[in-house]
């Protein structure tokens, strides 16, 4: 009965939180309302006994992804009431993808669903059984999947490098290479005559 | 002893599940232990304050504050009186409502932490499987507090702060993540109950000493302290983050920094320094809490020492420690543990 009623305050949260995602004019409002939702999905994960899941959805979606978001919504500050304008045009592509993840649910909720996927066993943790069937019965997928990660690790670092030649940078290495022959040199002064070169 | 304390908490369920119902009675014995949990956190968030102003008075052979009670001991009551009657302040363009969230935001991830410490055996409040991902989770919730106070100030110094504490944090996360993962592998258990048991043979700061220095420099810039306080550098940004925060909403910022500072102490203590175990076999007859409390003041000591010796990182020197020095060590030394695990089995 206490699990039912969290259930509902999660669930119900999670609701108005994505609607908030939607409906606010101000987008950093927007990323933190998806924030919020995302915070009550990881609560709904563990409602279903999944807690290894939810805290990973908290490390990397609060953790990361939406950190990232927060910054680039608040360092350039997009007009996204500019963006709105076109939301009617876009309405039938929004409809169908809508409906293609109804449809989705629909397989869920029937049972149609990939063979062999985790069932909980009696003296193990989630945890352990997440590991044991990536590591062995989805062991390519999910190389696969890490190999396409790297990939695009790869191509955003050389698409954002540049390195400019006109600013002054810091070589650490050539600094700490550097002796006190190179940089210091001792002269006898004669009086009366100064320093040469 | 235990005896008397299991009648003594039989008798207390007894009265209690007679008062509220068992249902509603264990919603409240809860609350009691989370009360009985959080009172020498906060308590040791005060007095942290005294400590550290005392010890760096002492470093800088000066006498600290000794005006307010005896030795000073009344300093941070006087403190945190002076912060509560003193007036709310709000910018006129701020943005109001997440202005007052951000403090609160802050703080809270670091009091609900500490569920899963365990300080010694059996003594936690949820011994939960996963308590190494769960403080991973929740300190990962702590940079919102500091962006959201940033931006909703809608000042520049209080902006930049935010925006530069959110990167600093997000890339320490990371390497102190990273070190972690040496220790889950050694003790083969996210539970930190377990992962203290693990070892009972050797403390895991032996095999993993790097990590540990990792760890520790790693979450000294997570808790945004000196060397690495650039969120708040004064000499730059006024206060960074703080500077339109006034009376208990900026208190609710440091009460934050500082529980933030005990809490990965006493993670450290666990992951690396034995938790409640005691260095020597035959010292067991202290209470393991005890040892516990020594290390973490240990480490504690070490953020105030540290403060008081080193000068504040240039931010792009801060960026490249991170990243260029503490992930390829940690990666590296992630394999060479799987390594050892592979060759010679878990501790």
């Amino acid at each position: 009965m206490v699990a039912d009623l969290v259930f509902y305050i999660f669930s119900a949260i999670t609701v108005a939180a994505a609607i908030g995602v939607i409906a606010s004019r101000n987008q950093v409002h927007s990323v933190l309302f998806l924030i919020l939702a995302f915070f009550n999905v990881a609560g709904l994960f563990v409602l279903l006994e999944a807690e290894f899941l939810a805290a990973i959805l908290v490390i990397v979606y609060m953790g990361a992804v939406a950190v990232l978001f927060l910054f680039v919504v608040m360092m350039l500050n997009v007009d996204f009431e500019e963006l709105r304008k076109g939301a009617v045009e876009h309405l039938p592509m929004g409809l169908f993808i809508g409906a293609l993840i109804l449809v989705e649910f629909g397989f869920i909720l029937s049972g149609i669903h990939v063979e062999g996927h985790a069932h909980q066993a009696a003296n193990i943790s989630n945890t352990q059984l997440i590991g044991q069937v990536l590591f062995t019965k989805f062991l390519l997928p999910f190389e696969v999947a890490s190999l396409i990660l790297l990939v695009a690790l790869i191509g955003a670092v050389v698409l954002t490098y540049r390195r400019r030649k006109d600013v002054k940078r810091q070589d650490i290495s050539a600094q700490i290479a550097r002796r006190r022959e190179d940089a210091v040199e001792l002269v006898k002064v004669a009086s009366g005559q100064g320093a040469k070169p | 002893m235990p005896e008397i304390l299991k009648e003594l908490l039989g008798t207390v369920h007894g009265f209690g599940e007679g008062l509220f119902g068992p249902m509603l009675w264990i919603l409240v014995w809860t609350v009691i232990k989370i009360v009985i949990l959080l009172a020498p956190v906060l308590f040791m968030v005060t007095y942290i304050t005294l400590a550290e102003r005392k010890i760096i008075g002492f470093m800088q052979v000066r006498y600290g504050p000794n005006r307010v009670g005896f030795w000073g001991i009344l300093q941070p009551l006087a403190d945190a009186a002076k912060l509560i009657f003193k007036e709310l302040l709000l910018p006129e363009k701020a943005d109001r409502m997440i202005f007052f969230l951000a403090p609160a935001l802050t703080l809270v991830p670091a009091l609900i932490a500490w569920a899963v410490i365990p300080f010694s055996p059996g003594l936690v409040l949820a011994d939960i499987n996963i308590g190494i991902l769960y403080i991973l989770a929740i300190s990962s919730m702590g940079v919102y507090g500091i962006i959201m106070a940033g931006w909703a100030s809608n000042t520049r110094f209080s902006f930049l702060g935010g925006l530069r504490s959110a990167a600093q944090m997000v890339s320490y996360e990371v390497s102190m993540g990273f070190t972690l993962i040496p220790v889950v592998l050694l003790s083969g258990s996210l539970n930190l109950t377990e992962v203290v048991n693990a070892q009972k043979g050797m403390w895991f700061v032996i095999p993993l000493l790097p990590m540990f220095v990792i760890y520790f420099i790693s979450v000294v810039a997570e808790t945004n302290r000196s060397p690495f306080d650039l969120p708040e550098a004064e000499a730059e940004l006024v206060a960074g983050f703080i500077t339109e925060y006034s009376a208990m909403s900026s208190g609710l910022f440091f009460m934050g920094e500082y529980a933030n500072m005990i809490l990965v102490s006493f993670m450290g203590s666990i992951l690396f320094l034995g938790g409640w175990l005691p260095p020597i076999g035959f010292l067991d007859f202290i209470p393991g809490i005890i040892w516990l409390g020594l290390k973490a003041s240990l480490l504690l000591f070490v953020f105030l020492w540290i403060r008081a010796t080193f000068p504040r990182y240039r931010y792009d020197q801060l960026m490249r420690l991170g990243w260029k020095v503490f992930l390829p060590i940690s990666l590296l030394w992630i394999f060479v543990t799987a390594l050892g695990v592979l060759l010679f089995g878990k501790a």
